[in-house]
């Protein structure tokens, strides 16, 4: 594992990434590699700014007035800078997709919030559309559950389905980088095991960033672990090293349950 | 000790249920007094609703007198309301809670748009009179009467637009965004497809506040008495639609009641009652309308 040629490759990249809401000084000097096509875990103590830190890769925190980025998140290969103000956040979010900390299905049939993507791209042609969210559905082990049932809303789906459909919804325009915010924090076990199931399957065709409550599914699901405190990256590493044996007390102290 | 509690508790219960029976009054308060209004209206008007009631001109005959000329008045003040106040209501309510940055400007537009709605309609009445009739030479024609109670009902559309928006999660509209949306695809298919119920609500709750009012119609120069109708906006020659109708003179239910009542001959005030329960009636109607509508809404969408 350690010398395979692809953990040595960045997806995308924070440098010196700084983020403000209004006078808070929220994400600090931040600096971390996220590899292509592996799971990069971020865990910590609530308020840590794990999610702050998230929500930077697809630009989230412009929906909102006094937010402000400095420092870099490159995306590779180009390596451009996707939090300078010159570049647009809906062009990032259509590469960078994101699924929640509660299922947010919208209030429409299943077939329609996993088309809604390709929808608000100008893509109209109904068998693009039928042969896109029938793989967006497998590719969140969702088909077979769905395909019969297509049409209906989907808030008709059991929480953990929902969760899925999102993930189908976030597949479905086929972005580089997929996010997600504790996207089993509202789920029952049986749903948790099958979406961590899935992120480990999805690994293979995309780089994912989970923030993570749970050390445990940090420790199940990563290939390396973040741990964040106060705003910044107090150690980075390869998940083993991480939960084995890690090099700082702090990082130490959170995952033996001391704090946090 | 023990006893003094049980008294305590006995104490209590019978508050709990004082309070019970108080509630139970107040609300019948409200609905008996409704209940008597209309029974009262429709026993005094009884004999006049007849079918040729609804399709006879004014008379100097009360027998023969009727409310047609009121009723398409009323349907076409209505219609004009509805198309000036609908498309300006939504925009301004989607405007200001999805778009408007928020700073002090946009506090003091709400506040004015909130105290609008509280302002007294005889005053829209005086603005509409200056405003239509005499800078804009609209006259005191059905156009100027439509757009004298849309400025009326407009706060509260936008108001019910606001609302319903804001009952939309916070979690749907990130949904859309982290997706690639922008802000006018979230408001195209979202914002506005899950707000309907609650604007169609305000808005027919708004056009059955709209369709009772009286004063700022007659300030603006409503006539009392029409023996004709306005032309059809439909005709048998091209170009099929005509807007003729908009600058005719008009008269509507309630000002057609009002000169019932001021008559002195009690043969008209059968008539006013009469006027007066169709006129409930049709409020009753759309107010209903409006329940059933909420209703359908939040049967399809549960956040």
């Amino acid at each position: 594992m350690v010398n395979e040629p692809a953990l040595q490759t960045p997806k995308a990249e924070a440098k010196n990434l700084n983020f403000f809401y209004s006078a808070v000084h929220a994400l600090k000097n931040i600096d971390l590699p996220i590899m292509r096509r592996k799971v990069t875990a971020l865990i910590g103590p609530s308020g840590c700014g794990k999610t702050t830190f998230l929500r930077c890769f697809n630009r989230m925190h412009d929906l909102y007035p006094g937010n402000r980025y400095a420092g870099e998140i490159l995306l590779y290969p180009e390596g451009r800078n996707i939090v300078s103000p010159e570049a647009d956040p809906i062009e990032i979010r259509m590469s960078i997709s994101m699924v929640f900390q509660k299922p947010n299905p919208f209030p429409k049939s299943i077939y329609e919030n996993v088309a809604y993507g390709l929808r608000i791209r100008g893509i109209s042609k109904k068998a693009v559309l039928d042969e896109k969210v029938e793989k967006s559905l497998r590719g969140a082990a969702l088909w077979e559950e769905a395909k019969d049932r297509l049409q209906k809303s989907a808030f008709d789906l059991s929480g953990g389905q929902q969760q899925r459909l999102c993930i189908a919804r976030a597949l479905a325009t086929d972005p580089r980088i997929l996010l997600f915010d504790e996207p089993t924090s509202a789920l029952d076990p049986t749903a948790t095991t099958k979406i961590e199931e899935l992120i480990i399957e999805l690994k293979k065709e995309v780089t994912i960033l989970i923030v993570t409550h749970n050390m445990q599914q940090a420790a199940r699901v990563s290939d390396s672990t973040a741990f964040m405190y106060l705003g910044e990256i107090v150690e980075y590493d390869k998940t083993d090293k991480i939960f084995t044996a890690p090099s700082q007390r702090l990082t130490e102290e959170y995952i033996t349950g001391r704090f946090g | 000790m023990n006893g003094g509690i049980k008294k305590r508790i006995r104490f209590m219960k019978a508050m709990n249920y004082g309070f019970a029976v108080l509630g139970l009054v107040s609300t019948f308060v409200g609905l008996i007094l409704l209940g008597t209004l209309l029974l009262d209206l429709f026993m005094d008007g009884r004999e006049r609703l007849t079918y040729s009631f609804l399709t006879s001109f004014p008379s100097r005959f009360a027998e023969e007198a009727g409310i047609l000329s009121a009723l398409v008045g009323s349907f076409l003040i209505l219609v004009v309301t509805a198309a000036a106040a609908i498309p300006l209501g939504i925009a301004a309510g989607i405007y200001l809670e999805e778009y408007a940055p928020k700073n002090w400007f946009t506090d003091i537009v709400e506040i004015n748009i909130a105290n609008l709605a509280g302002v007294p309609s005889i005053v829209y009445g005086l603005l509409a009179l200056g405003l239509f009739v005499y800078a804009l030479k609209l006259g005191q024609s059905i156009l100027t009467g439509g757009l004298t109670l849309a400025l009326l009902i407009l706060p509260m559309v936008i108001m019910a637009t606001r609302e319903a928006i804001r009952a939309i999660p916070t979690a749907i509209r990130e949904g859309s965004y982290a997706v690639g949306a922008t802000k006018w695809q979230t408001v195209q298919y979202h914002i506005l497809p899950y707000s309907t119920g609650g604007i169609l609500t305000g808005i027919i709750i708004g056009l059955s506040r709209a369709i009772g009012e009286t004063a700022p119609l007659i300030t603006i120069g409503s006539l009392t008495f029409i023996a004709f109708l306005p032309e059809s906006p439909i005709s048998g020659e091209f170009p099929f639609i005509s807007l003729k109708w908009l600058s005719a003179p008009f008269t509507v239910l309630p000002i057609q009641m009002f000169n019932w009542v001021s008559r002195p001959q009690p043969e008209f005030q059968i008539n006013a009652a009469a006027a007066g329960v169709i006129l409930m009636l049709m409020t009753l109607l759309m107010n209903g309308l409006a329940i059933y509508i909420r209703y359908q809404f939040r049967k399809k969408i549960k956040w």
